[in-house]
């Protein structure tokens, strides 16, 4: 199932298993991909909890967890000890189906979309010729477990919580899409590891200049709404809503959740990356004669993707969150229009070649 | 894989019209969209299953759920219909079913070894907008007019209150 026109390593694996030990092979190796995928999306799950603590607190002048483990680093773990051992107890009258599936569903969301994300040149378990799109459309079934858990919880702050996510989700696709194809336009395929080659000679963000500094702020605003964080957190507004659609988990169901919430921080990250900042390839080709090429690509890889995240945090503690109808403002008012005039602007440019190329 | 997923679609199938509650039928036929663009996916036509999931996952399903919020005591379940309004509504189905089957079977004219072809999108967006033999782009842009006026409509639907009420002012 794996395409194999360029060294994939996960396909390599696959095919190198399935040789030796013939089909009992492939299945253990596809196991072995998705059991290293499951353990990186714990870990990572639970450093971004971490560092987000850390940078929310390096925000507001205080400490951050600093006691369990080396600089904290065990609190979140601790943290997930804790939860794993708790019961999850949800109101009498819930839906038990929807509730307890919504949040299976909303990790298998983001799960998959991880799979198609390239972090490095040939480490990515499945390159799709249409990886971009495969993620915009995944992304838009992980709203339907949100919907599903805020209505399953049989709470009208649930219930509310998820409306509004829903709501937010659906419109702010939209934007999100049309900058994503706006640098289509410049890369001219849809295949993650293709849109990261095209950007050999000089990252998008550069070569497409204007246009595409348009598209990156759209695509930060429409992702930073997509995850659901602050200031556009309206589905879980604490003041109003209690905890919004989890308010009536407890334990993993919610902790799913959350980690949900941070891996899918972390995938809009990294898509921006990928568009924008030339995915695993190094500045200025700094490490381009150096032995190990993979492993720096990772590395680049992660450092770029860390900066966004980083981005992220900060506008979480910096800007308050909006009302609903100022939400929705800004999405069909303001970025709509702006991207849709954006493609327009590139086409053009891309046309009449007036492209940055050094 | 694909005996798999199809098992995956007719049991859900069957359970989200079975089901007397209108949610939990809403979130099988989630699952029968996914698997049908999983079959998408086992072919190789991976831009079909992302419009799968994109449209019909993501957009329908998300209609669904609203449509579904609109209906009333949707947290009930439904009251049991008698078992002679069933008898109609089973013989179509089965009927249909067992039409599609027989013409599927009766058809001869495809050999069962088809080379394989990956269709890539930039195929998909030439077709479309190629207005040679074979090419798409009439249909396309019937199609874009009449989003569009669907749009303007929906837009003057959604002012009609306001326009009558500074009229009155």
């Amino acid at each position: 199932m794996i395409l194999t026109n360029t060294t994939n390593y996960f396909a390599q694996f696959v095919s190198y298993m399935s040789e030796h030990m013939g089909l009992g092979g492939q299945i253990l190796a596809y196991v072995v991909i998705a059991a290293l995928y499951l353990a990186f999306f714990a870990v990572a799950g639970l450093l971004l909890v971490y560092i987000e603590r850390r940078v929310a607190a390096f925000f507001q002048l205080r400490l951050g967890p600093n006691r369990v483990g080396p600089w904290g680093l065990l609190q979140t773990i601790a943290d997930a000890l804790k939860l794993v051992s708790k019961e999850i107890f949800g109101t009498n009258r819930k839906d038990n189906l929807l509730y307890h599936t919504a949040y299976y569903l909303v990790i298998v969301a983001s799960l998959v979309a991880l799979s198609v994300i390239p972090f490095g040149k040939g480490i990515q378990a499945y390159d799709l010729n249409i990886g971009i799109f495969f993620i915009s459309a995944i992304s838009s079934v992980g709203v339907l477990s949100i919907i599903f858990g805020g209505w399953g919880s049989n709470n009208k702050y649930s219930l509310i919580g998820g409306m509004r996510s829903g709501l937010q989700m659906i419109s702010y696709e939209l934007s999100s899409g049309l900058a994503i194809l706006t640098i289509i336009l410049m890369a001219g395929t849809l295949r993650m590891s293709g849109i990261v080659e095209a950007q050999q000679g000089t990252w998008f963000i550069i070569k497409g200049h204007i246009p595409a500094l348009i598209a990156f702020i759209i695509f930060v605003i429409a992702g930073t709404a997509e995850s659901n964080r602050t200031p556009f957190d309206l589905p879980e507004g604490e003041a109003e809503l209690g905890a919004g659609y989890h308010s009536e988990y407890s334990g993993m169901g919610f902790a799913y959740f959350f980690l949900a919430e941070f891996i899918n921080m972390f995938i809009i990250s990294a898509v921006a990356v990928t568009l924008f900042f030339g995915g695993w390839l190094a500045p200025f080709h700094l490490t381009d004669s150096l032995a190990w090429q993979p492993l720096w690509g990772v590395i680049w890889f992660f450092l770029k993707v860390s900066v966004m995240i980083f981005f992220m945090m900060w506008f979480r503690w910096t800007f308050p969150r909006l009302r609903i109808d100022q939400l929705l403002t800004l999405e069909w008012k303001y970025l709509l229009p702006i991207g849709l005039l954006n493609i327009i602007l590139m086409a053009v440019v891309v046309y009449f070649n007036l492209l940055v190329r050094f | 894989m694909f005996y798999i997923l199809s098992a995956i679609i007719i049991i859900f199938a069957i359970l989200s019209v079975t089901s007397n509650k209108l949610y939990r039928a809403t979130m099988y036929l989630l699952f029968v969209l996914v698997a049908v663009s999983g079959l998408y996916f086992m072919m190789e036509y991976d831009f079909m299953g992302a419009v799968q999931l994109s449209v019909y996952a993501g957009g329908i399903m998300v209609l669904f759920i609203y449509a579904v919020m609109m209906t009333d005591n949707i947290g009930k379940p439904m009251r049991n219909i008698s078992w002679k309004r069933k008898i109609l509504p089973f013989i179509i189905a089965i009927g249909t079913a067992g039409l599609a089957i027989y013409a599927i079977f009766s058809y001869q004219g495809i050999s069962q070894t088809h080379e394989a072809t990956v269709t890539n999108v930039e195929q998909v967006g030439e077709k479309l907008l190629s207005y040679k033999a074979g090419g798409y782009v009439l249909p396309f842009e019937v199609i874009s007019i009449l989003l569009l006026a669907v749009m303007i409509a929906a837009i003057v639907i959604a002012k009609a209150k306001k326009l009558v009420n500074s009229e009155k002012n």
